[in-house]
């Protein structure tokens, strides 16, 4: 839904992540954009130019914290000190939700600093779930969990992503940020129906939405965000929309970064594949309705 | 491995192994290793929890995150150490590199702190970068220094007008977190500066990749000989500056660093400053924010 517990009930639009090389353009520029997203992790050393930069930001647009490195789906325990940082940033921000990935990534104190897949295991949903809602008490914001792009299965897994994604967010009663194009990548190299995952979630939980590009290698796609977003991607995504609603979307840029102009109309395509769920939208509200 | 993940403690089982191969250093080729540290085949080891598809082995899908670690994480520790690199030569740099990381792999959320034990490692096992470990070292502590004076918290400052109220043998002034001060046996700075004015012609003419490298190999900045320098390594407006420092500056900045009165601090310049010289540096110091009250 365009605005719903777990996004804080905002209605952003389209945003695209706020980015190094863009900095001096955005600050000398002020282009119009609907909001930006941060790597919150950028932001939680304390001071220098990248608070400084921040807070010019802070004073002329709008901000959402996303994080790369909570690692919700870890045996540890959360890390005090980067709870007490990131806790600190969304002071500092007032971001309306906060998102991190639906993962792990470390153990035992050592960081891999990627986002690995979890097994999709009964056990591993409870434990996720109860962190996530650790997390979210400790940071008294509304919290969501994105789906990754995964380049390996378990054969411990119990259940399909999708089912496992429901389980974890149905027990912690938390948001969903729905990366269109990570299911399409993991779709991909798994072998199944991205229309399938898309349809067998808990629509009115998705209150954010992620779009990117990726990579085609020959025996596996990589979810690299370093090109423009791809036909089958955009196609999922319009089908996202007419599923969720036409929610807060954000396009991820990350590598090979190109102008800000570049990026920002890219993102703003996206408005060419919501025209649908626009049109629909008490439908659609009826729906999630009934759902929730 | 347990056969079935219906715990925590049994999701932790399972994270320890897939971690354990996917930071084990890569073979030739930038490959996974045929064998995991215990000899065992890896094809055997990824083959127990992950499953082959129709494209790849199960040994391949691990491969992919095994990769995927250390080209991130070779990637920050290039970007964090250019003057290591260009001391050390590429081969030597991508050896200690690995070595280092093998042996400190990341223990903190943020990738920023991957290099905070560097000069440690590089002390602890001079065969990396032998003969060259004593420059090596200040290279590494030099380059850790401004990874703290880019994003390391500031507090409040301490002004002129606060200074001239304190009672010298009672009051113990901070120095700005942000602030590294280094007694180095090189000219460590004019050496890093000089490989980073490097580094931007050569990004600058990336456009002609081939005469680029060639260029590089020519243009080799020259490794610094032996001058004792004091440096403080800080941050003004949020940019990054070295400053040179006389001894006896360096000298009361350290002790007052360490916890010092000033009344210490200032008899820590030695024989031969004048008072005019200590008011001086102090006011400078002053006006640049490095004195603090202490935490």
């Amino acid at each position: 839904m365009p605005a719903n517990a777990f996004n804080g009930r905002t209605d952003y639009g389209i945003g695209i992540g706020l980015r190094v090389p863009h900095y001096a353009h955005i600050l000398e520029q002020k282009p119009v954009v609907g909001w930006f997203e941060i790597i919150s992790e950028n932001f939680m050393g304390g001071g220098g130019r990248p608070l400084e930069v921040l807070d010019r930001i802070l004073e002329q647009y709008r901000v959402v914290q996303h994080g790369v490195s909570l690692y919700l789906g870890s045996a540890d325990r959360p890390d005090r000190e980067h709870l007490r940082r990131l806790k600190a940033l969304v002071k500092r921000t007032r971001t309306p939700w906060l998102s991190d990935h639906l993962c792990w990534g470390s153990v035992d104190g050592t960081y891999t600093h990627d986002l690995l897949p979890m097994p999709y295991t009964r056990a591993a949903a409870k434990h996720t779930a109860a962190k996530i809602r650790q997390v979210r008490d400790y940071l008294e914001v509304p919290l969501c969990v994105e789906n990754v792009s995964s380049y390996a299965e378990f054969h411990a897994s119990e259940m399909t992503e999708w089912e496992f994604l429901t389980e974890v967010v149905e027990q912690a009663d938390c948001g969903i940020l729905l990366d269109v194009n990570n299911i399409y990548v993991s779709s991909k190299n798994h072998g199944f129906n991205p229309y399938d995952y898309l349809d067998g979630i808990p629509h009115h939980r998705v209150g954010q939405m992620h779009i990117a590009g990726h990579t085609k290698f020959e025996k596996y796609l990589l979810d690299t965000h370093d090109h423009p977003v791809l036909d089958p991607v955009w196609q999922l995504y319009a089908h996202a929309t007419r599923r969720c609603g036409v929610t807060a979307t954000l396009l991820e840029w990350d590598d090979r970064i190109p102008s800000f102009d570049e990026v920002h109309d890219e993102a703003l395509k996206a408005n060419h594949f919501i025209a649908g769920a626009k049109a629909a939208p008490k439908k659609i509200a009826a729906a999630h309705a009934r759902a929730s | 491995m347990p056969a079935r993940l219906d715990s925590t403690r049994a999701l932790r089982a399972f994270q320890r192994r897939m971690k354990d191969a996917v930071v084990r250093p890569l073979a030739a080729g930038d490959r996974m290793q045929r064998r995991g540290r215990d000899g065992r085949p890896m094809a055997e080891v990824a083959a127990e929890f992950i499953k082959p598809n129709d494209r790849l082995t199960a040994f391949e899908r691990l491969e992919i995150y095994n990769r995927m670690y250390w080209f991130r994480i070779i990637d920050c520790f290039y970007d964090d150490c250019p003057g290591l690199r260009a001391a050390l030569g590429e081969r030597k740099f991508a050896r200690l590199a690995v070595a280092y990381l093998a042996k400190h792999p990341s223990r903190s959320f943020t990738l920023r702190n991957l290099c905070s034990r560097l000069e440690h490692f590089i002390r602890a096992e001079p065969r990396w970068t032998a003969p060259r470990t004593a420059l090596a070292r200040e290279i590494a502590r030099f380059e850790w220094a401004q990874t703290v004076a880019f994003d390391e918290a500031a507090r409040p400052v301490l002004g002129p007008a606060e200074l001239g109220r304190a009672q010298p043998a009672r009051l113990r002034l901070g120095l700005q977190p942000y602030v590294t001060l280094l007694a180095l046996g090189h000219p460590i700075d004019t050496y890093v500066i000089a490989v980073k004015k490097r580094d931007t012609l050569r990004a600058e003419a990336s456009n002609a990749p081939a005469a680029t490298r060639h260029a590089a190999r020519r243009h080799r900045v020259p490794r610094p000989r032996r001058e004792r320098i004091w440096v403080a390594v800080h941050r003004v407006d949020n940019r990054l500056y070295y400053k040179r420092l006389e001894a006896p500056a360096f000298r009361i900045l350290a002790a007052l660093r360490d916890g010092q009165t000033l009344a210490r601090a200032v008899a820590a310049a030695g024989r031969g400053v004048t008072a005019e010289q200590v008011q001086g540096w102090f006011a400078l110091w002053a006006e640049l924010g490095w004195l603090c009250r202490r935490k």
